[in-house]
């Protein structure tokens, strides 16, 4: 059964196998016939007759009225106050992977700042043959390079350590956003200024910190910061947004999002660690016996079902259904994702909608029959480092309950019968 | 991929740097480093330069560097250059005890972190806490988590306080920095805190922390063999989280934007125009400039419609209010006695006032230094006016 849900070369084997192995038969398809006439299709409507709005009515285009609840949202309890707080991107109402920068989470620490190009400096010091400063001009100026990343905080699903908590993947998974990023490799830049004076590379640091006034700063080893890392400038393909970083952020593939520091003011080498706030009192993971884990960078391989789930309920009854969800690794690509409807009793390979990139989001679906039962939804991500997504159980076990951060268990939904769906968990 | 090795062989220079740091990367550890870091590049190659090279075009600089930017000065180094390190690097001369920090921190502190650091709300606490890292709820301050005193301080002079950071003297950070930890039994309260005794100041949690093991301790996460079929049987559920109902409701969704809230008021405003017929006047050009000014207060004080008392006091109707008169909102000592005088805000005082509030009302424990412009002044006020209608 297994072996023919992985069968990604014929989908029509995938669909029978999969209205078999929900005891589902035929009957779904009752409403080919319809016995009355559809009004909006035998009456000639209002949008057929008169014209609608002409170009520019929208300068900058908003979504559509009929998707305005497609935002992102705040839990209010969590933080003191929204300038130090952080919101949650509507992923249960998002398919594909890129993240709108209109609706992807926020997370400030003083608020986001307005900052405008000719305003911003750059500045690279330390141990650098010559300390620099870069103008926004200077870095549109530097060769650039184009690449789609996730954006996760450290913090994603953090509230669900001791249990089932918050009803909605928004709420659960919704601290991740992951866009195509145009920007200057850090290297490059680092170049520009000279590393012969930080001799030996191996061991040494950078320190970077965002201009707003948080002074957010964190320590990022030399290898990560000649390897991958880049200044951004463009999201999407248009300007950051005010709240993303406006005119320039960080972004450091894979790692998590504190490190992606927004309003990037300085770089500065090192020898050591600066062993800022944001890197002991907080993103540092306690462990059960009370020891807590640092430099923990790397955001384990994950996935969610983004529907159905406790936003997004079944509405069209039995029958087919499209079962979507998201995974992404801090380590590598994604390369399989399994997705068991009966809370782990057996489990079925996912399509994946476009093969996994490093580092990035990666689309999956299940085409499902469904025969109307409850179903017990969890997805389970592998990357191509062999890394296998966990479940609860065996985090805490490892971890603990107070850990806050990198919780990426499998996460579970119940589907109820009349489609609703609960976050649960399971024996 | 082959230009970049036609560079490499042209740009002579550059083959020194090359080995200097291929040979560098095959050196020592100088700080031991996640296990992590390994998978990130150990084998990455270690000419980043050719790198840098390799992406410019063939017509591009061939070391690699595009003579952008310019230098730094020292002083505009030593302006934005002020990370602090576990051994005390970057530490300026200065001091300050627990005694003195106490009145710094009850003035500029208190309001959130509460008067014994204890914390107020949901804003941090900073103290106690003590071997509670392995209980079921820890309390992670300064005292029972922190491992190095370089981060309290650090933190201290560029990031606090909210909302008007890197206001803070050095020698009132050593001040502060001092009362923390006697909050914390740390320190005796005449310890004097300086750039010399800084290193004295031993943190109990120093040695709580580990580098990532993530590699070692989780290696059973890592090419696990997954069971497809007949996995387990009797799933049960264990715990829901409707129960809890902690998930925010669905809000209806409405134009939460600062302006749509003038444009509300003011319509209020209209509708009871009787009582309030000089406020109709408001010029909307001033309130929109007031709009923008007013982000300068807005960390601490709400306005508009179900404004709350938050670090300041709700800020509606403020005109011909009592000083110091909201109920519930724990003012400073100064406006407490305004109060009892009678005094109430107008817009001769609130000019005063928003012009120098230290000196207006000494002792206000408002961090806020004054509007230096007169058109910031005027248009704030104009601006807090188009919500007199709103209680």
């Amino acid at each position: 059964m297994a072996d023919d849900f992985s069968d990604k070369k014929s989908s029509r084997r995938q669909f029978l196998a999969g209205a078999a192995a929900l005891g589902a038969g035929s009957t779904a398809a009752s409403s080919l016939s319809a016995s009355d006439d559809d009004p909006l299709i035998t009456e000639v409507q209002e949008w057929a007759q008169i014209t609608g709005d002409g170009v520019d009515a929208t300068p900058y285009g908003l979504p559509i009225e009929f998707e305005k609840d497609v935002v992102r949202r705040n839990v209010g309890w969590l933080t003191a106050d929204t300038i130090s707080s952080i919101n949650f991107s509507p992923i249960h109402a998002l398919d594909g992977t890129i993240t709108p920068q209109g609706c992807a989470f926020e997370r400030h620490h003083s608020g986001a700042i307005e900052l405008r190009k000719e305003n911003y400096r750059l500045m690279i010091n330390g141990l650098v043959d010559q300390e620099l400063v870069f103008t926004y001009e200077d870095l549109e100026r530097f060769p650039r390079e184009q690449h789609v990343y996730f954006c996760e905080c450290a913090a994603n699903t953090g509230m669900e350590w001791a249990g089932a908590q918050l009803n909605g993947v928004q709420f659960t998974h919704g601290m991740i956003h992951n866009m195509e990023y145009t920007g200057v490799p850090l290297r490059t830049l680092l170049n520009e200024a000279g590393l012969n004076a930080a001799g030996d590379l191996k061991g040494k640091w950078i320190f970077v910190e965002g201009a707003d006034a948080s002074s957010n700063g964190r320590s990022i080893p030399m290898e990560k910061a000649l390897d991958d890392v880049l200044v951004a400038f463009k999201a999407n393909g248009e300007a950051l947004r005010k709240e993303h970083g406006y005119p320039a952020r960080l972004v450091v593939p894979g790692w998590e999002g504190n490190m992606w520091v927004k309003w990037l003011r300085r770089v500065e080498v090192l020898d050591k660690p600066v062993e800022s706030r944001e890197e002991t009192s907080k993103y540092t993971d306690t462990l059960a016996e009370g020891i807590s884990r640092k430099w923990t960078w790397a955001m384990d391989a994950k996935s969610v079902v983004t529907s159905p789930s406790p936003q997004s309920p079944i509405l069209h009854g039995k029958g087919p259904l499209v079962i979507s969800g998201l995974a992404w690794s801090g380590r590598g690509a994604i390369n399989r994702v399994d997705v068991t409807i009966d809370g782990g009793e057996n489990w079925y390979e996912a399509r994946l909608a476009q093969p996994g990139t490093k580092m990035a989001l990666t689309r999956f679906y299940l085409d499902i029959e469904w025969d109307g039962e409850e179903m017990f939804l969890q997805s389970r991500a592998h990357d191509e480092t062999g890394y296998v997504q966990p479940t609860k159980e065996e985090l805490r076990e490892t971890r603990g309950l107070n850990s806050i951060y990198h919780n990426n268990c499998i996460q579970t939904w119940w589907i109820k019968s009349n489609g609703e769906a609960e976050n649960v968990e399971i024996s | 991929m082959s230009k970049s090795r036609d560079l490499f062989a042209v740009a002579g220079i550059c083959v020194f740097g090359v080995l200097l740091i291929a040979t560098n990367f095959a050196d020592r550890f100088v700080t031991q480093l996640p296990q992590d870091a390994k998978i990130v590049s150990l084998d990455f190659d270690p000419d980043f330069r050719m790198i840098a090279a390799a992406e410019a075009s063939a017509v591009g600089p061939r070391d690699g560097k595009f003579g952008l930017g310019r230098g730094a000065t020292k002083r505009e180094v030593a302006a934005w250059d002020g990370d602090i390190s576990p051994d005390g690097t970057g530490l300026p001369i200065g001091s300050g005890d627990a005694i003195y920090g106490e009145e710094v921190f009850a003035e500029h502190c208190a309001i959130c972190h509460g008067d014994f650091a204890e914390g107020v709300d949901n804003w941090p606490e900073l103290a106690g806490g003590l071997d509670t890292l392995a209980d079921e709820d820890p309390v992670k301050t300064v005292g029972s988590y922190w491992p190095y005193l370089s981060t309290t301080w650090d933190y201290v002079k560029r990031s606090m306080p909210f909302g008007y950071a890197q206001s803070l003297s050095d020698d009132d950070v050593y001040a502060i920095v001092a009362y923390i930890l006697y909050s914390n039994d740390i320190v005796d309260e005449d310890f004097i805190l300086s750039n010399e005794t800084f290193l004295d100041v031993e943190m109990p949690n120093k040695s709580g922390f580990i580098v990532d093991d993530r590699l070692t301790s989780e290696a059973h996460f890592w090419n696990k063999k997954v069971c497809m079929s007949d996995c387990k049987s009797d799933v049960k559920i264990t715990m829901r989280a409707a129960v809890l109902d902690v998930t925010p409701a669905d809000e209806k969704n409405e134009d939460s934007e600062a302006s749509a809230a003038v444009t509300t008021s003011l319509n209020q405003v209209g509708e009871q125009s009787e009582a309030l017929v000089e406020v109709v006047n408001l010029d909307p050009g001033l309130v929109e400039a007031g709009e923008k000014a007013f982000k300068k207060c807005k960390s601490c004080h709400q306005i508009g419609d179900g404004a709350k008392n938050k670090t300041g006091p709700h800020l509606n109707s403020i005109f011909s209010r009592k000083i110091g008169s909201i109920e519930g909102f724990k003012y400073s000592k100064i406006f407490k006695s305004m109060r009892d005088n009678g005094r109430v805000w107008d817009e001769e005082s609130m000019v005063e006032f928003l012009a120098s509030p230290k000196q207006y009302a000494k002792g206000t424990k408002m961090s806020f230094a004054g509007f230096k412009k007169e058109k910031d002044i005027l248009s704030t006020i104009e601006y807090l006016k188009s919500f007199q209608a709103l209680n």
